[in-house]
């Protein structure tokens, strides 16, 4: 059961989509709503297609090579994938957090400001406002204030997954798309990752990926269901976690697939 | 319908486990109603004692099975089909352990009643305790079975114990009008009646709790119209 009915307000509209590696079909007939500033989870198991969905949002799969989309994803009611849309004006809209934290080997405070500066981004004044409201925003802000000259691969991991999102907040994004964010991570950053994405969702639209079950019925609104490249079910993320309508979603989430 | 084993069979064990440890706590606590009942119709004050002893059995079992539940959530967090039914299996075995007290209350009573003359013959609670019994049997079958329909006739079943019970009462009430010696006895026979109706109840809770398992929907605050009244 795909209940888009559920999703009032949509930032995101993926229609119809097949996507193909290749020859090798990945997602077929993905039809799915997202959400405004709520949190909604992909979950299935490996190979499903939940990532490659999520790669599709910010036109990251353009950047491999033979790849073919079929149909189309609106942002705020726009084809993203119009040949007159900038990928990179995408990414700017929709960023992107990834499995590893993976910063620039570059100081703090230049990782925040490496993607505004791109973007015509320039005052002195403007930079450092931004990178204190970025790393405020990620909840780093009062650990590492004092050191924004040193370098961000002296940071632990939880730390670095959480200058990674400032990094992507500094674009001022509306969507955040997340790949496996504390996959790396110990319990701790893992939590603080949690409820920093609790927070975050007040201004933003957050899209995970998950593989961790009580991750997605924790932090997610919604959650989707993957499975060989379709979306089995889609619902409020209580309701898929207390009586999934589909027997292969019970069977996923219960351990008891494979 | 063929249910797939979870990947993990130590996990299919100890949810194996919590499923017959609450047919073997439904054993126990038919049979403590079962001799209940006979330590009254035989005045057999020997054989209430025994129930009145038997009860450690059952409130044992219950801690036991509570704890295996509380182990299971906290460790394997449960969704879904697993969730609803240890949700179930936890009330479910609160309303066991209710009924095995209620049935010592039986025992108690009985103990009393045998040592003074028989009021009048016996019909009526032995015909309750027999649906309770079958109650709770069917009840835990129907969670066995995920049997909706099984479990929506053990709810409506709960209204011809109610019915027995203002029937007792009724009848023990011209007995106490025509002759106040008889009210003692009379006011005991009554208290037998409300812990056999209070049983069929916990049978009525544990068959609202498997409509949940199976459904995912609460159907505890909904009666049957026969039944949605006080009870004497």
């Amino acid at each position: 059961m795909i209940n888009n009915g559920i999703i009032r307000n949509k930032i995101i509209e993926v229609r119809d989509v097949d996507f193909y590696y290749g020859a090798f079909k990945a997602l077929s007939g993905v039809t799915m709503d997202f959400e405004k500033n709520r949190v909604t989870a992909l979950i299935g198991p490996s190979g499903c297609g939940k990532s490659t969905l999520l790669r599709l949002l910010n036109r990251m799969n353009d950047l491999i090579d033979d790849t073919r989309i079929e149909g189309s994803v609106l942002f705020e009611g726009r084809n993203i994938y119009d040949p007159d849309m900038d990928p990179v004006e995408v990414r700017k809209r929709i960023g992107m957090v990834f499995q590893k934290p993976n910063p620039f080997p570059k100081s703090i405070f230049n990782n925040i400001i490496y993607g505004p500066k791109l973007v015509g981004v320039n005052g002195k004044d403007d930079l450092e406002v931004l990178v204190e409201q970025s790393l405020r925003q990620a909840v780093l802000w009062d650990e590492v204030k004092d050191i924004l000259g040193q370098s961000a691969m002296m940071l632990s991991g939880g730390q670095q997954q959480r200058l990674c999102i400032a990094r992507a907040l500094a674009m001022k994004p509306d969507v955040l798309l997340m790949d496996e964010p504390t996959s790396a991570l110990d319990p701790i950053s893992t939590a603080k990752i949690e409820e920093l994405i609790e927070e975050l969702k007040r201004n933003y639209t957050i899209i995970i990926v998950t593989h961790n079950m009580q991750q997605a019925a924790r932090i997610s609104d919604y959650t989707g269901f993957f499975y060989l490249g379709s979306l089995i079910e889609y619902n409020e993320t209580e309701k898929i976690f207390t009586k999934p309508d589909v027997k292969q979603t019970e069977d996923y989430i219960t351990g008891r697939f494979g | 319908m063929e249910e797939k084993r979870h990947t993990s069979s130590q996990y299919e064990r100890e949810l194996r486990e919590v499923k017959d440890g609450l047919m073997y706590q439904g054993a126990l606590t038919e049979k403590a109603i079962d001799s209940a009942l006979r330590s009254l119709l035989e005045r057999n004050s020997d054989l209430a004692r025994m129930v009145i002893v038997e009860d450690d059995r059952i409130d044992a079992f219950d801690a036991e099975l509570e704890d295996k539940c509380i182990t299971l959530l906290a460790l394997r967090q449960p969704a879904a089909r697993d969730l609803r039914f240890i949700a179930t299996a936890i009330k479910v075995n609160g309303h066991l352990e209710r009924i095995g007290d209620m049935a010592v209350n039986i025992a108690q009573k009985a103990i009393i009643l045998n040592e003074e003359p028989q009021l009048k013959p016996y019909i009526d609670l032995p015909r309750m305790a027999d649906i309770t019994r079958e109650m709770i049997k069917e009840g835990l079958d129907a969670m066995v079975n995920e049997d909706v329909s099984l479990a929506d006739r053990v709810r409506t079943a709960e209204d011809t114990v109610d019915g027995l019970n203002e029937q007792i009462f009724r009848e023990l009430l011209t007995f106490m009008m025509e002759d106040p010696k008889t009210i003692h006895r009379a006011l005991i026979i009554m208290q037998i009646s409300k812990n056999l109706e209070r049983i069929a109840d916990h049978a009525k809770g544990i068959a609202d709790m498997v409509i949940y398992m199976v459904t995912g929907k609460s159907v505890r605050h909904q009666f049957h119209a026969t039944t949605d009244r006080e009870t004497p």
